[in-house]
């Protein structure tokens, strides 16, 4: 048989979603599958959806674990509503998954897991690709398991290893439907499995199979490309908001000179953060896996008394805990920042599910009237610049920073332009100098209202700090009752303060309109994407997404007043909106929430939308 | 044009370390006799050491002992209950060459700090811990704390504790710690040479100090400092000397099977060659374990540095790696880091 090449369709963008036992390696398929599409030079994000447990129960609902990449062409700012390709690895998976492809979308099983025995254990009463449950869909029945042992039965494998390798068959057959080089994943095998040749060669073969296969099946019609993104020009990579978030904050440390001490617990969905700053001790970045949350952020407190640029890195739960010791940091005025991933809760809650539901708890969880600064993050490439300006405001302002991202950001990743770390603002502590006559612990700078920091070891400063109240300007403990109010409004302004630092809150489309849609922190992707084409269908909405949410920016007013209707939604039951009605209670707003640990869908938000601009 | 001394370069005072605070603590409390203690233990620590006064710091968390930084003229932090220990990490970890000293009381370090108390022993960070043993809570008025003797009536144990008590020395030890002392704060020079001992220890030393509460548990260590009762209930222990005690040194420990038993000199043949040696620097901790152990009346209570062993501190084992780190590391700055693995051009 000759092969021959399907036709090529060009395609604007796809959403592809690998999916199958936790044990089955989809999040290594997904990360090489991004790979090859930024060599593809096209924009994407990525989203793994995996279960909390290691293990899971193999072959049920509940042990899937999936990866979804979207890319495209034109600028990518979501991980896409819905899949136009399911890579389903056995029967549970393809159950799991089916909710989440579109009406058309291909599908490829590995027909060799659809077993009566795997088939009850997902649930199926009757086997999906006999009955007409996959109407509409092209579906490739591959005996993925069959193909793969044959693939490596000349090299010494037993058949528990040689199947290790079949998801690289999927991907095979992925990479000829995109029209992908295969071959430039195999120097990923070979410094991967660097060690053991055997699985090189194993997963090269598998990887060849599987392209092969596709491309003598003759079962697609077509095979799709996806022109370049028309990105500017520079130098890209991928990144996960996690990872980012290290970064930004390694960079802090550069520009800043203040070398990172990170005490830290580890809890999903943060912990990435812990070990990718655990691997960086030649930036003199000391990490600590603390015996606990407490633990993690009252050594932080010690290293920002010490002078590090001083960071811990939680969830949720995490953060509950923290709240003590924050408020001691606040108390202290002494610089640090707090990043919590958020996760779905309350309590354990939804561990590998996101939600954006700590805000109420950021802003106001803890004893006292303790302000501190609170941000958001964006998106995953957003959190690096995020993070860099979180230490660069607690360090300037001299206060503990509580940078918000969240379990989408942290794990999800996007392509992102490599920026320089001299071009980034730059970062000046308030030192106090050695010897200093005029020092005093509480003596503020006119203008930011911070504090200065002095050292241990600086000579002429020696200082005594604490969680009881001090006296203004002095420092000493005080009980006196028109002090405590002074203090009190002195940490509270210093903090408001930090508006006159921050940028302005910008609308995205016209400034002014029918519905300005709101947001905050990690949702922008999503709701840009519904605002935009909605847009493009002429209609009048625009989007204000939040990054700075204590203090708020101080056009919050002029750009509000400007639109007929506001919505705020977000992943939780309405923390922000209901700060805004606090806040800026001369708007009425309406709002859109969701808490099923997913993402909005575009489509939802745009229904929602209509019905607002139609009412 | 006048000279001018830096006030560095003349050798450090007590004075140097004093406060000008107000100090709070009840008259007659044991903790006066401790702060004494410590601000002439400064001096000389800086003397031998190399510190400087700029160099001390001086970490507590909360209770009654924890107003000890606001009563030192060193930088100090007053923490958050329990959680000194992680501040004392944070700070040493930060900067290596600070002499970081911590306060704490029983129910700070072995009730809501029983955590940290462990985890620091473990860790062996050069910091020196100074636990106030009251065996009572003071600053709340008069609770049982985790070293409360069972069945001891106290205002949350009206009918007595019910509880069995700590021992931190045995904590301590048991948590693989590898200094423990202990003291009385009747016996300044004790303290004095024992906290200088906890200083030149390089790791986690842990200093517990049979500290006297005057208003809520007072005299309870008044059989092991009491000026007739001491000498047959505590036992000062030195490097290299036969463990010897009693008025005259007429009593000695030896090792009977796998226990330690109190032996009269003369009786039964008894000679000092029998008596055991105290050497705190075995790597074994079985005797020491024992030593931390004992407790009146079958045995005197353990007084001078039971434990000091040898061991890579923690900020030592974390900057020699950054210090390798840098070595090998491909990356030499954030831009290498940031260029590094799959990057792509585009034009």
């Amino acid at each position: 048989m000759t092969t021959k090449k399907d036709k090529v369709v060009e395609l604007e963008e796809a959403v592809v979603r690998f999916a199958g036992d936790s044990g089955d390696g989809m999040q290594l398929t997904g990360n090489l599958f991004s790979d090859s599409t930024a060599f593809a030079g096209n924009d994407f994000a990525t989203f793994p959806d995996f279960p909390s447990e290691i293990r899971a129960p193999q072959g049920t609902v509940s042990g899937v674990s999936g990866f979804q990449i979207h890319f495209g062409h034109k600028n990518i700012h979501t991980t896409g509503d819905l899949a136009d390709v399911l890579v389903a690895m056995n029967p549970a998976s393809l159950k799991a998954n089916l909710k989440w492809i579109k009406k058309d979308a291909i599908i490829i099983v590995d027909i060799d897991a659809f077993t009566e025995k795997n088939l009850t254990k997902a649930g199926w009463e009757s086997n999906p690709l006999e009955d007409n449950t996959l109407t509409g869909h092209l579906v490739i029945q591959a005996p993925l398991s069959n193909m793969t042992r044959e693939s490596v039965k000349d090299l010494d494998l037993d058949n528990k290893s040689a199947l290790k390798s079949k998801n690289m068959f999927a991907l095979g057959i992925i990479f000829y439907l995109f029209n992908r080089d295969y071959k430039k994943t195999f120097s990923f095998f070979e410094t991967k499995f660097k060690k053991n040749p055997i699985v090189v060669e194993a997963n090269k073969k598998v990887l060849e199979a599987g392209y092969n296969y596709a491309e003598t099946l003759e079962a697609f019609t077509n095979t799709y490309r996806i022109e370049k993104a028309s990105l500017t020009k520079g130098r890209y990579r991928n990144v996960t908001g996690n990872l980012a978030t290290a970064w930004g904050l390694l960079a802090a440390s550069e520009r800043s000179g203040r070398h990172i001490y990170l005490g830290s617990y580890p809890i999903t969905p943060a912990t990435d953060i812990l070990q990718e700053l655990a691997k960086h001790k030649q930036f003199n970045c000391v990490t600590q896996q603390a015996e606990d949350e407490i633990a993690g952020v009252v050594s932080t407190i010690g290293g920002s008394f010490a002078g590090a640029l001083a960071i811990t890195s939680t969830s949720g739960p995490g953060l509950s805990l923290k709240s003590e010791a924050i408020g001691l940091a606040v108390m202290t005025e002494l610089p640090m920042v707090i990043v919590d991933v958020q996760r779905g809760g309350p309590s354990t809650g939804l561990p590998t599910k996101s939600e954006q539901s700590d805000l109420m708890q950021a802003l106001y969880g803890r004893n006292g009237e303790a302000p501190a600064i609170v941000m958001a993050a964006t998106s995953a490439t957003d959190a690096f610049y995020t993070a860099y300006e979180a230490a660069k405001l607690a360090m300037e302002h001299m206060t503990p920073v509580i940078l918000l991202t969240d379990g989408s950001i942290g794990n999800g990743s996007e392509v992102f332009k490599i920026p320089h770390v001299a071009d980034l603002p730059s970062i000046n502590p308030p030192l106090a100098k050695a010897n200093d006559p005029d020092y005093k612990p509480y003596k503020r700078d006119a203008d930011k209202l911070s504090r200065l920091w002095a050292i241990p070891g600086t000579p002429g400063l020696r200082h005594r700090l604490g969680g009881l109240e001090k006296e203004d300007i002095t420092g000493n403990v005080s009980q006196d009752p028109l002090n405590h109010q002074k203090m009190t409004d002195l940490r509270q302004e210093k903090v408001m303060r930090v508006a006159n630092y921050i940028p302005e809150l910008k609308v995205e489309g016209d400034e002014e309109g029918d519905v300005l849609v709101v947001g905050w922190g990690s949702t922008h992707g999503v709701l840009i994407t519904a605002v935009e084409e909605m847009r493009a269908e002429g209609k009048s909405i625009s989007l204000a997404q939040f990054k700075h949410i204590m203090p708020l920016p101080k056009n919050v007013h002029e750009v509000f007043s400007k639109f007929k209707k506001i919505i705020v939604c977000e992943i939780n039951m309405g923390q922000f909106v209901n700060y805004l009605r606090m806040t800026h209670p001369e708007f009425k707003y309406e709002q859109y929430n969701k808490v099923q640990g997913l993402p909005f869908m575009v489509s939802e938000l745009k229904t929602k939308f209509d019905t607002l601009l139609n009412a | 044009m006048e000279q001018k001394i830096e006030p560095q370069e003349l050798a450090l005072t007590k004075k140097d370390f004093e406060s000008d605070q107000m100090v709070k603590w009840c008259p007659g409390c044991g903790d006066h006799a401790i702060l004494k203690s410590v601000e002439n233990v400064f001096p000389l620590v800086g003397q031998q050491m190399g510190y400087k006064k700029e160099e001390f710091v001086v970490v507590s968390g909360i209770g009654c002992s924890s107003r000890f930084p606001y009563y030192m003229n060193t930088y100090g932090i007053h923490g958050i209950h329990g959680r000194a220990a992680a501040l004392a990490m944070g700070i040493k970890l930060t900067n290596p060459k600070l002499s970081v000293w911590m306060i704490s009381g029983d129910g700070d370090s072995m009730a809501i700090g029983g955590n940290h108390f462990i985890h620091i022993a473990r860790r062996n960070p050069d910091i020196n811990y100074l636990m106030f043993n009251n065996k009572i809570y003071g600053l709340t008025k008069g609770q049982y704390s985790p070293t409360t003797p069972k069945g001891q009536k106290t205002k949350t144990s009206p009918q007595g504790t019910f509880e069995t008590p700590f021992n931190p020395g045995e904590l301590a030890i048991g948590a693989r710690g590898k200094f423990f002392a202990r003291v009385v704060d009747t016996n300044p020079k004790l303290m004095q040479k024992v906290f200088l001992e906890a200083a030149l220890h390089h790791g986690a030393s842990i200093v517990e100090i049979l500290q006297n509460c005057v208003i809520f548990n007072n005299k309870i260590h008044a059989l092991i400092t009491g000026r007739e009762t001491k000498f047959d209930n505590q036992i000062i222990l030195e490097a290299g000397k036969p463990m010897l005690f009693g008025k005259e040194h007429e009593k000695g420990l030896v090792l009977e099977g796998t226990r330690l038993k109190v032996v009269k000199l003369g009786e039964n043949g008894i000679t000092e060659k029998d008596i055991l040696v105290h050497d705190p620097t075995t790597e074994d901790a079985g005797i020491h374990m024992m030593l931390a152990s004992m407790a009146p009346p079958e045995f005197p209570a353990a007084l001078g540095v039971i434990r000091s062993v040898k061991s890579e501190t923690l900020e030592d084992a974390i900057w020699n790696s950054v210090e390798h780190e840098k070595q090998v590391s491909p990356y030499k700055n954030v831009d290498d880091l940031l260029n590094s693995g799959n990057t792509w051009e585009i034009d």
